[in-house]
């Protein structure tokens, strides 16, 4: 039997094709505009100095951002050493070894934690750093941005893990390999891709972070040695510089949010480049 | 319509073979050993009572309509259903006379070798998917893993084809080659017992073939037991066959004899074509 199309439902058909089709152009438009924005602003301010000079004093014109740059890698390089082996593991512990029952609560542990404002999180980093060793500093930063890593580096190496099909554990196991073997040589190998990606993720996502750092990293106007003294970073730059009043400031933290946006999206493509290209069939 | 027949297996205490402790004894070529032997899937029996001996050096295939239970036996051998949850075992299971249940669960598989349905290559090279077995088992010396890697493609009748691309990725080869590469993993750490679970399953008639041919040469050293659901497979192949429904091991007996002039009704009816 043919059934007749009404007009009421082609009505409804098309309406509701162009109110998704506007809502997705609105979604990218916003993306395109702040690139758009960023760019106007930002990169007409960038300049060789930006990446080598130092910050000016205030009332002074000119400088650069070289030692936030510089800092921002130190923080997020100690936030990865802190929370890319924690989560890593207890992911490999949830993939791999963990009962149901408990499987779920971590996994909604992990979520809630995932949830806790930054602000919070360098609440915590300042109580367990800053206070007992009594002044601001990059460890404190990374202390902060590490805990905000975990919840991701834990979910992102279950998934890649669980992805793996079990023939491949059976195989292994099979041939006498004893379970922690299976999961180290075989298991992850698979995965790595999958876990590389998530890890540059991982840090792209932590590395616009500002509120967490705040009062843990502090900022500092000049380089910062070591890794127990206040360091400046590229979002608390940019925070600090667009509410002076200065005008040349504001075009500094243009350019900054740039370079940070710049970063994050080389980040990003890095990873999804790791992700197309594949498990390595040679690698051992 | 068959629910009386079943029935009448359920009720029935079916094992062709004596199930007493004492005959548990190993006679003089048998290698595996199955007495009493219940498999359960949480409250599910999946195995009833099973008893079977294994013979050295002959192939062995189990035959039987899907979910009987032969691929569930199968597995109980080399101990890989402990790797499922809420999986119990009861009953006697002897290799070489010794109690399989309590032998390192590792020593286990390394002596019991297991190819899977599908074939399941490493995403490694061809070599090191065949040095995997002798290097998780601590055997690194170069010269000797180097042998070992070309004897078992060689038995597993690949290694003219590959020989030249031992460090090109496993997932290269074709499905018929892969399945054969899992084999010469399988026979890297010489196993004394080879299961096999339905190995052509996924294969064209002459990767099947090639199979066949290899599984003929190499029961010289090893034993193997093969699940098919390929009962000219069955007929061609093994020396003894095993006929399984509804987690019963119904008949047990030389391959002729299973498929010329079965002692049980639901045998025939099943290598007939009449059932299942």
């Amino acid at each position: 039997m043919m059934m007749e199309i009404s007009p009421k439902r082609r009505v409804v058909n098309a309406v509701m094709l162009s109110l998704s089709g506007i809502c997705t152009a609105l979604v990218i438009g916003v993306l395109f505009f702040i690139l758009g924005y960023l760019l106007w602003h930002g990169a007409s301010s960038l300049n060789l100095a930006f990446f080598t000079k130092l910050p000016k004093p205030s009332g002074e014109t000119g400088g650069g951002m070289a030692n936030a740059i510089v800092g921002s890698g130190k923080v997020l390089l100690i936030a990865a050493l802190i929370g890319v082996p924690i989560g890593f593991l207890a992911g490999v512990y949830l993939a791999e070894y963990s009962g149901r029952m408990f499987a779920f609560c971590l996994r909604y542990t992990v979520d809630l934690l995932n949830g806790v404002p930054s602000i919070v999180i360098g609440i915590v980093a300042y109580a367990l750093v800053v206070r007992p060793m009594k002044h601001f500093s990059a460890l404190a930063g990374g202390v902060a941005l590490g805990i905000m890593m975990i919840p991701i580096a834990v979910r992102t190496t279950e998934e890649f893990l669980r992805a793996i099909p079990n023939s491949m554990r059976e195989a292994a196991l099979a041939l006498g390999a004893t379970k922690a073997k299976t999961i180290f040589s075989v298991v992850i190998p698979a995965a790595i891709s999958g876990l590389l990606s998530g890890l540059m993720l991982n840090l792209a996502r932590v590395a616009g972070e500002t509120a967490p750092l705040l009062f843990t990293a502090l900022g500092n106007m000049f380089w910062s040695h070591g890794w127990l003294r206040p360091i400046a970073t590229l979002p608390v730059m940019i925070y600090n510089y667009a509410i002076a009043p200065e005008e040349d400031l504001h075009q500094q933290a243009w350019a900054a949010g740039f370079v940070l946006l710049a970063l994050v999206l080389v980040i990003n493509v890095t990873a999804r480049m790791i992700i197309a290209r594949g498990p390595a069939g040679s690698r051992r | 319509m068959a629910t009386p027949q079943r029935q009448q297996i359920l009720s029935e205490p079916v094992t062709p073979i004596p199930d007493t402790a004492e005959s548990a004894k190993m006679t003089a070529s048998s290698k595996l050993n199955a007495r009493n032997l219940n498999f359960y899937y949480g409250s599910f029996q999946a195995l009833h009572g099973i008893g079977i001996d294994i013979s050295s050096n002959k192939i062995t295939a189990f035959i039987g309509p899907s979910g009987c239970g032969k691929s569930t036996f199968l597995r109980t051998m080399n101990r890989m259903n402990e790797a499922l949850r809420n999986t119990r075992v009861e009953g006697d299971l002897r290799l070489d006379g010794e109690d399989l249940f309590s032998m390192d669960v590792t020593d286990v598989r390394r002596r019991v070798g297991m190819v899977f349905q599908k074939s399941n290559p490493f995403p490694k090279t061809i070599f090191d998917n065949v040095a995997y077995g002798l290097r998780v088992n601590g055997i690194h010396k170069k010269s000797i893993v180097d042998d070992a890697v070309e004897r078992s493609l060689q038995h597993a009748a690949l290694w003219a084809e590959v020989k030249d691309k031992l460090q090109k990725p496993a997932s290269a080869l074709s499905g018929g080659q892969q399945q054969r590469l899992c084999i010469a993993r399988a026979l890297a750490v010489e196993p004394e017992v080879l299961l096999l679970d339905e190995p052509c399953s996924a294969l064209d008639p002459i990767a099947t073939l090639k199979i066949e041919e290899l599984l003929f040469q190499i029961k010289d050293i090893t034993t193997i037991v093969i699940v098919t659901h390929n009962m000219q497979q069955a007929a061609r192949l093994a020396d003894y066959t095993g006929f399984f429904l509804m987690g019963k091991l119904i008949e047990f007996d030389d391959t002729k004899k299973i498929f010329q002039n079965p002692a049980r009704k639901e045998t025939e009816d099943y290598v007939t074509g009449r059932f299942g």
